[in-house]
């Protein structure tokens, strides 16, 4: 089974994507992340409002059968959670890079893009 | 006993591998987790049927005159009321007032009896019975040469039903007979399951592995019959609240706190039997209990109940999100006096301490 990794988006290797345009940021799990976890049940992000530093945990993700921090890829405010997600979780394993999208954020001024990896890196990574 | 650490493959192991599984180790073996989704194969098996490789169980055959007076020594409910055909529930009490293994134990006729034990307690149970053995009793560890399969669901009679001439649609739950299957010989089948839907557990050779998953797979495909993993065979039993090994009863939990005293039978002698007594009239200081969620999130094993003044009262040992309920359900010592239906207890998940209450077993019932 091959497995999409979107080459205009930015990966983590906690396994998050960000989609930077301008000075926001959308951001989301990947395909390799949704389908290790298995079927997902809820997603905690009870920080809308908040400015997190990159790497810190802005929310929760449980599935069936485990639980999974959710890291910021990048520093900034989370402006909005993507509240589709409250009725159906299942959307991320439907569709992570689309629907599914979890937070949209704004970037702080510190923010880089330092540690962020390409689509050809982060395949690498999880050996795709 | 097998000394080796090495994880072993079940003889289905390359059907899984065909069927696109993903395989983790567990208790030793490399077994199915999942094929299409947890909740798809969860929903199989309430609706339709679902086929599980549980070859990893452990199989011991006690036989002679005196492999009932070791199975009475060793085990807390009564097998003397066993019958030819007849299957019973039980579990080994230590002498901590803790508990070395649940299993099954089968009487094949007078003087032999087969036990299913959990795989990761095989060498455990087996130096347990040895230890404990004044007769010297002639077991057998069949595990390795012996292969499980357990067809579970509603639809689990009509696809038995193509393959034997036994008469499967009559077999009362807890009873087992040998018959052929599809064209293999002595295949014992036993109308028990871990999955409160019905269906029947099939122990058979180990060479007749491949072609009887095939046969099975074949004439279940008129019925929707899929390939389930260890993850849907764990939310379908905590759906029953039967319990896990490893989770809800271990070496430090007794039988009464678990809620089996219905498997513990107090007019026979056995193991510990004297302070469990004592656990039954006195009362206990914790007891299992089932739970839902009423605020929203999941309950997961190790995580820590608290009373509504914020002290510390209790455990979670199981919980998931109910595929068939879509209630974030769990078992869990408390305290006795949380332990009535309608108390109101808090998991503490993360950092908050969510609201749950505790509920009468099973948190869902299988159509009949």
């Amino acid at each position: 089974m091959t497995m999409n990794f979107p080459e205009e988006l930015l990966y983590t290797k906690d396994h998050e994507w960000v989609k930077i345009e301008g000075d926001t940021a959308t951001i989301g799990i990947t395909e390799f992340a949704q389908s290790e976890l298995g079927d997902i049940v809820f997603i905690e992000v009870d920080t809308v409002g908040e400015t997190i530093e990159a790497e810190a945990i802005f929310g929760t993700v449980e599935a069936v059968k485990t639980v999974s921090d959710l890291f910021m890829p990048v520093s900034g405010e989370i402006l909005e959670f993507n509240s589709d997600l409250e009725n159906a979780p299942e959307t991320v394993n439907e569709d992570p890079y689309g629907k599914g999208w979890m937070v949209k954020v704004k970037l702080s001024d510190s923010s880089n893009r330092n540690g962020l990896l390409s689509a050809a890196d982060y395949k690498e990574l999880i050996g795709q | 006993m097998e000394t080796n650490t090495q994880v072993k493959r079940t003889p289905f192991y390359n059907k899984h591998v065909e069927a696109h599984a993903k395989i983790l180790p567990f208790a030793g073996y490399e077994m199915p987790i999942t094929y299409s989704g947890v909740i798809e194969e969860h929903e199989c098996v309430r609706q339709r049927a679902g086929l599980f490789d549980v070859s990893h169980m452990g199989e011991f055959i006690l036989r002679g005159p005196h492999a009932l007076d070791l199975i009475q020594k060793t085990t807390s409910n009564d097998a003397s009321k066993l019958i030819d055909g007849k299957v019973q529930y039980s579990c080994f009490p230590n002498r901590q007032g803790g508990i070395v293994d649940d299993l099954l134990v089968y009487r094949i006729k007078e003087d032999q009896y087969m036990l299913v034990v959990n795989a990761s307690n095989i060498e455990k149970d087996w130096n347990w019975l040895k230890e404990n053995d004044e007769w010297n009793v002639e077991m057998e560890d069949i595990s390795e040469r012996t292969a499980l399969l357990a067809l579970q669901g509603p639809k689990a009679v009509d696809i038995l039903k193509k393959l034997t001439q036994t008469d499967v649609a009559s077999m009362a739950y807890y009873t087992f007979e040998r018959g052929s299957l599809n064209d293999t010989p002595n295949v014992l089948i036993s109308a028990t399951g871990y999955t409160g839907a019905g269906g029947f557990e099939l122990y058979f050779d180990q060479s007749q592995a491949s072609k009887i998953w095939d046969a099975i797979m074949e004439a279940g495909n008129e019925f929707g019959l899929q390939p389930a993993g260890l993850a849907a065979r764990d939310t379908l039993r905590l759906e029953m609240g039967f319990c896990l090994y490893g989770n809800d009863i271990n070496d430090n939990t007794s039988p009464i706190e678990a809620g089996l005293g219905w498997i513990t039978k107090f007019t026979k002698e056995f193991i510990n039997k004297d302070a469990l007594l004592n656990q039954k009239t006195e009362g206990v200081k914790q007891k299992l209990v089932a739970f839902e969620l009423v605020d929203k999130g999941v309950p997961r094993k190790d995580y820590l109940i608290y009373n509504s003044e914020g002290s510390e009262i209790g455990i979670v040992t199981s919980g998931t999100m109910s595929p068939s309920t879509k209630k974030a359900i769990g078992m869990g010592y408390v305290l006795s006096e949380y332990s009535k239906l309608e108390s109101d207890i808090y998991v503490a998940v993360r950092d908050k301490k969510l609201k749950a209450v505790v509920v009468k077993l099973p948190f869902y019932k299988q159509p009949a």
